[in-house]
């Protein structure tokens, strides 16, 4: 049994009148990759919005044992939580080593990524260095997010839709990429819609529905279940 | 020749200055999202202050302390105000500055009374730079066009050049993912809003004694840089810069010219009557019309192109 490193439970958040987020409860383990499943608005999105402290919520969050409640999203940054959008949220006026800088956290000291590490990676930002962000294509701008996260050193790293709207071939050096993450020992939460890459990466997976965990287990699990599939996933 | 010479130095002096006062309101507004009704405020704070710590230790500290004073009061504004009320939504924000501009001007009344006080151009710098045919040129004129330049200059290296620059520049369009980075993003908009204010604060040391130092001085500079900012496009700084010095010189310029609709008409070969209906229309000097001509571009701006010169918000 790996340690956990975080662990939500009873994650309640509401939009205005609108309960969005009607008790989740999940865990995430020491570099495990897990996957938050389900269509657009049963609340996955929001569900990680509330554990980087960007949406209000009520219930328990515990990050490496202590609790992230009441603490600003730059405080959850530094405690080694590390967030990727689903817009990508680049910085598109400044340059794509700027972006990649900004991920450093203030006073940070080491970090098992180097800047070369990003560069070996994903050798096309090393040519893009110097240009505005942009004007990256989408994958590149999906990478950069994800590189740029790194570079702040997180021990868990929640990713949302990072695939989507992607080519196979991106789809392909993003799982590559997952692998590698986790092989240093840095878990993964990643969000997804489709099961395209979740059931070949995952350790376990999650699916959500109207703002509740509806379903939990392996990847197996998974794809035995045909009503949890019908019924929560396929459109 | 001459006359637009000096004019032109003037109107360039002018734009710098107004460029310093909404350089720091086009920043607050793109960063925080908040028109700060009180901007100018802080410019008539810093002349105020400069004229006070000026009595105690003279012109050339106060020119440093007066912004940095201002300053600490903007930080605190952002801090223990502004920060409290911004869960209230943009419009609680709106009006907090707005009844902030009459409580600085209460306070200012209180302590400095209703009469203009005596802030005046220091000695060293009062003297004749040149003069040119029979203009002659102040040398505080000069003074506050190197000011201004410097100040331009180093804003400048600072966003770009260092990292708090890059954080800065990051924050205004995405405070929520810099924040998510580890980056104290509360902090950066309370540094945003304090400099803001001493640039505004410095503004005021300047221009406070080349004009006036009175309690009225906040509205009249506060509705210009509000034309500067709409001109230019809420949020950027080169549009506030090009909007600065246009405006500093269709207010120079215009001032300056002595000319009416007669004098415009006539040079196209048209001389109207003088019992002409018309006649008194036209014999207003376009000098009369200064006053409003900012305004007028504005809602000119504003009908043909609501986002401004170079803004990219189309709210």
């Amino acid at each position: 049994m790996k340690t956990t490193m975080l662990q939500v439970s009873d994650l309640h958040a509401y939009y205005g009148k609108s309960h969005v987020l009607q008790g989740v409860d999940l865990y995430v383990g020491e570099g495990e990759i897990v996957s938050l499943l389900g269509r657009n608005g049963v609340g996955r999105s929001t569900t990680v919005k509330a554990i980087m402290g960007q949406v209000e919520h009520t219930g328990e969050i515990n990050f490496q044992n202590q609790s992230l409640s009441g603490l600003e999203s730059h405080e959850i940054a530094r405690k080694g939580l590390g967030y990727v959008p689903e817009n990508r949220d680049i910085f598109p006026s400044l340059t794509v080593k700027q972006n990649l800088l900004l991920g450093l956290k203030p006073g940070q000291k080491q970090s098992r990524w180097s800047e070369d590490d990003m560069y070996i990676l994903f050798p096309r930002l090393k040519e893009r260095l110097n240009a505005p962000a942009g004007v990256l294509s989408g994958g590149e701008q999906q990478m950069l997010t994800l590189c740029r996260t790194l570079m702040g050193n997180p021990e868990l790293v929640m990713i949302d839709e990072p695939t989507e709207g992607l080519a196979p071939k991106i789809v392909e050096q993003m799982a590559i990429l997952f692998g590698e993450i986790s092989k240093r020992g840095v878990s993964i939460l990643l969000v997804e819609q489709k099961l395209t890459i979740a059931l070949r990466i995952s350790q376990r997976l999650y699916v959500m529905g109207h703002g509740q965990i509806v379903f939990e287990g392996s990847p197996d699990d998974l794809q035995a279940d045909e009503s949890v599939r019908k019924e929560w996933l396929e459109v | 020749m001459e006359f637009f010479f000096i004019t032109l130095l003037n109107s360039l002096s002018y734009g710098l200055l107004l460029f310093m006062l909404s350089s720091g309101l086009t920043l607050i507004f793109s960063m925080m999202g908040v028109l700060n009704f009180a901007h100018a405020s802080f410019y008539m704070l810093g002349a105020y202050f400069a004229y006070q710590t000026g009595l105690v230790f003279g012109f050339w500290p106060a020119l440093f302390l007066a912004p940095i004073l201002v300053g600490v009061v903007g930080a605190l504004t952002e801090r223990y105000g502004l920060r409290k009320v911004h869960k209230f939504g943009h419009v609680a924000e709106l009006l907090f500055t707005f009844g902030l501009a009459y409580v600085i001007e209460e306070v200012v009344h209180l302590i400095w009374g209703r009469a203009p006080v005596d802030y005046r151009i220091p000695e060293s710098l009062n003297f004749t730079l040149f003069t040119l045919f029979n203009t002659q040129y102040p040398a505080y004129r000069a003074f506050m066009m190197l000011v201004s330049v410097g100040m331009l200059i180093s804003l400048f290296l600072v966003l770009t050049k260092t990292r708090i620059g890059m954080i800065v520049q990051a924050s205004l369009t995405h405070p929520d993912m810099v924040q998510a980075l580890g980056h104290n993003v509360p902090r950066v908009f309370m540094l945003v809003f304090a400099g803001g204010c001493a640039l505004a604060g410095l503004a005021g040391v300047l221009g406070g004694n080349l004009f006036i130092t009175e309690p009225g001085m906040a509205f009249a500079v506060g509705s210009i840089v509000f034309v500067v900012v709409v001109l230019g496009g809420m949020g950027s700084l080169v549009g506030a810069f090009i909007a600065s010095l246009l405006i500093g010189a269709i207010q120079t310029f215009s001032v300056a010219l002595d000319l009416s609709f007669l004098d415009l008409t006539a040079a196209l070969g048209v001389v109207i009557d003088p019992d002409s209906k018309w006649y008194g229309g036209l014999s207003i000097t376009i000098s009369q019309t200064a006053p409003v001509l900012p305004y007028l571009l504005m809602v000119l701006m504003l009908i043909v192109r609501p986002r401004g010169l170079m803004g990219t918000r189309e709210s």
